[in-house]
């Protein structure tokens, strides 16, 4: 029998890392995130592996980038204000092909913001985050067992692309207690790394690195980054589809925010029109595809996020004009209620 | 006939983008020496840093890492915790250790991570032309201190002695480049912070004096001189730390 656990998001998102095969986690303490950081100090020596609590969010994913350069399987985890330090290692990352998993339960910004949760870091998250052009695969929990699903998924991919992977949570994620159930027969499928650094023993040396000075090699190599990119954009799309074909409206959510929409759509009784919902659980790629084909039919999309206005251009560049986008959100921790999202659907007035 | 000076095997037959006279060069070659002589070239690791020797990557013949500007300590944290057999180091620069690596380098050192640093200390910043170092001396006449430095711009920062008082180092020298008998001294001082390592006693840095003509302004000869009779009043060459001496 499967046994559940009941947990934070950030204790099943450490748990289901140690499952995946992950055994080198360094990290520096930030609320909301802490539950994360403090279950692995005692659980990473539990199963051999390294926990480094790092001087800096910056050390901390340097260890991260030297773990991954090694050929390991490695995490890091913070809230928003230390993802942003961790930008620039995270595009050298890029830059250098490393895979990780990096987990960012979001908080209030900007600037020290506050604690309390925020989708507000979507932008930074989905569009590069730090210098130069490259991606991040996003992915984006609604629940404590999505999360450690998605951390999973997430160490996989990493491997399968050669691409840092970033979990995308919020405070109310990380902090709720759900059960969740860790699939622990689950394969741990670390790829073969020819590429690693292990030492150069029986083969010639590898290098790690994103430095290309040399007059158009830097171009060759960005053809090759954007290609791989296409590749994950055309086969690691993941939503949630709830009741989209034939609604004429349909809201738009992840995360935190989706739940709300969930309960909306199932308490929402009108005669007026049919609510559904497309929940993008992986925020890039982004299902731009499906939001497409669902723009063909519906009357109005509704955006709803924690934050000023952020994955609603996303919606609009997939929809382009074929039908109106509104966007309700809040921000600096305020969470929209059903009540608040009912109303903006009547406004549509039809 | 015996063969008695040879290119180190660690160290490939490529040219250089170094400077005439600059001391990274001779710094490199001493390691590559140090390593073929623990024949550990197949088990090395190094790190490359940002600034002049970012592309010691390509001269090098073993696996290597680039890193961020200043967080070679860290990526070697990282790579040593996943691979503790392997000979790991790191090869910074005085602006990448002593400026914005500092953090790095204090708790790397602290934590007493069992890799090896090797710090080359040229007193300017060479990659971007010229401008002040942490470890410019008093008066030094640089791009951004062009009136020389003054206390306005603050001293010249002691790495070696800063990190002597840290409980997690192990080994601590500072030598130089600027004459043979120096260079030998270099070379045993390199191998001592590599069998540091070996023999898992912590961390270990060796501070090389070193010469950047180009942007010290200054003749090769001349650059020389200037790590004797200057460099060395402020940093002066020894060792501060030494495990098996429990010199500290």
């Amino acid at each position: 029998m499967e046994t559940k656990h009941l947990l934070t998001g950030n204790e099943a998102a450490a748990e289901a890392a140690i499952i995946a095969g992950c055994r080198y986690y360094y990290g520096y303490p930030i609320t909301p995130q802490n539950e994360l950081i403090n279950y692995l100090a005692t659980r990473m020596p539990q199963v051999g592996g390294t926990f480094i609590q790092a001087e800096s969010e910056l050390a901390a994913i340097n260890m991260v980038y030297g773990s991954a350069a090694a050929g390991a399987r490695t995490m890091t985890s913070s809230s928003s204000p230390g993802i942003s330090l961790k930008q620039e290692c995270i595009s050298y990352m890029a830059g250098s092909e490393l895979p990780c998993l990096i987990v960012n339960m979001q908080r209030g910004g900007p600037g020290l913001g506050d604690i309390s949760t925020s989708q507000a870091d979507y932008f930074q998250a989905v569009k590069g985050g730090g210098h130069g052009d490259y991606r991040i695969i996003v992915l984006a929990p609604s629940t404590v067992q999505e999360t450690a699903d998605l951390v999973y998924d997430a160490f996989d991919i990493a491997d399968k692309y050669r691409n840092p992977v970033m979990v995308l949570g919020d405070a109310q994620i990380g902090q709720l207690m759900e059960p969740v159930v860790f699939h622990k027969e689950r394969k741990n499928n670390v790829a073969d790394k020819p590429w690693a650094l292990t030492g150069s023993k029986g083969r010639k040396k590898n290098i790690v690195k994103s430095f290309y000075p040399v007059k158009g090699e830097l171009e060759v190599f960005n053809k090759k980054l954007q290609e791989k990119y296409k590749r994950i954009e055309d086969n690691e799309v993941l939503f949630e589809d709830l009741n989209t074909n034939g609604a004429d409206v349909v809201l738009v959510a992840y995360g935190t925010t989706s739940r709300i929409c969930k309960d909306v759509i199932n308490k929402y009784e009108s005669g007026n029109h049919q609510l559904g919902m497309l929940r993008p659980i992986s925020l890039w790629p982004f299902p731009t595809k499906k939001i497409r084909e669902i723009s063909e039919s519906a009357k109005a999309i509704i955006t709803i996020e924690m934050s000023a206005g952020q994955m609603v251009e996303d919606v609009r560049l997939a929809v382009e004009g074929r039908c109106p986008v509104h966007f309700y959100g809040r921000t600096g921790g305020g969470i929209p209620t059903p009540k608040e999202i009912l109303k903006k659907i009547d406004e549509l007035g039809f | 006939m015996e063969k008695i000076f040879t290119r180190p095997e660690s160290l490939l037959d490529v040219p250089t983008h170094y400077c005439a006279g600059c001391g990274h060069g001779v710094v490199q070659r001493l390691i590559a020496e140090v390593i073929d002589s623990l024949g550990a070239r197949e088990k090395t690791i190094g790190i490359a840093p940002v600034g002049c020797a970012v592309l010691a990557y390509n001269y090098f013949d073993f696996d290597m890492s680039e890193a961020p500007h200043g967080r070679p300590p860290a990526v070697a944290t990282g790579i040593k915790r996943v691979h503790p057999e392997n000979l790991v180091f790191a090869y910074q620069g005085d602006g990448d250790l002593a400026a914005i690596g500092i953090a790095e380098i204090i708790h790397t050192a602290n934590r007493g991570e069992n890799i090896t640093v090797i710090f080359v200390n040229n007193a300017v910043y060479g990659m971007t032309n010229g401008q002040m170092a942490p470890t410019s001396i008093m008066n030094q006449k640089t791009i951004t201190t062009p009136q020389g430095r003054t206390s306005s711009e603050g001293y010249p920062l002691k790495v070696c002695e800063l990190l002597s008082v840290l409980d997690g180092s192990s080994f601590l020298a500072r030598v130089s480049t600027s004459t043979p008998e120096n260079i030998r001294l270099t070379k045993k001082t390199i191998l001592k912070g590599f069998t540091t390592q070996i023999e898992k006693k912590g961390f270990a840095l060796v501070e090389v004096l070193s010469a950047c003509p180009v942007y010290l302004r200054m003749e090769p000869e001349e650059s020389l001189k200037f790590i004797d009779n200057e460099m060395t009043k402020t940093f002066p060459l020894g060792v501060f730390k030494d495990w098996e001496t429990n010199n500290s």
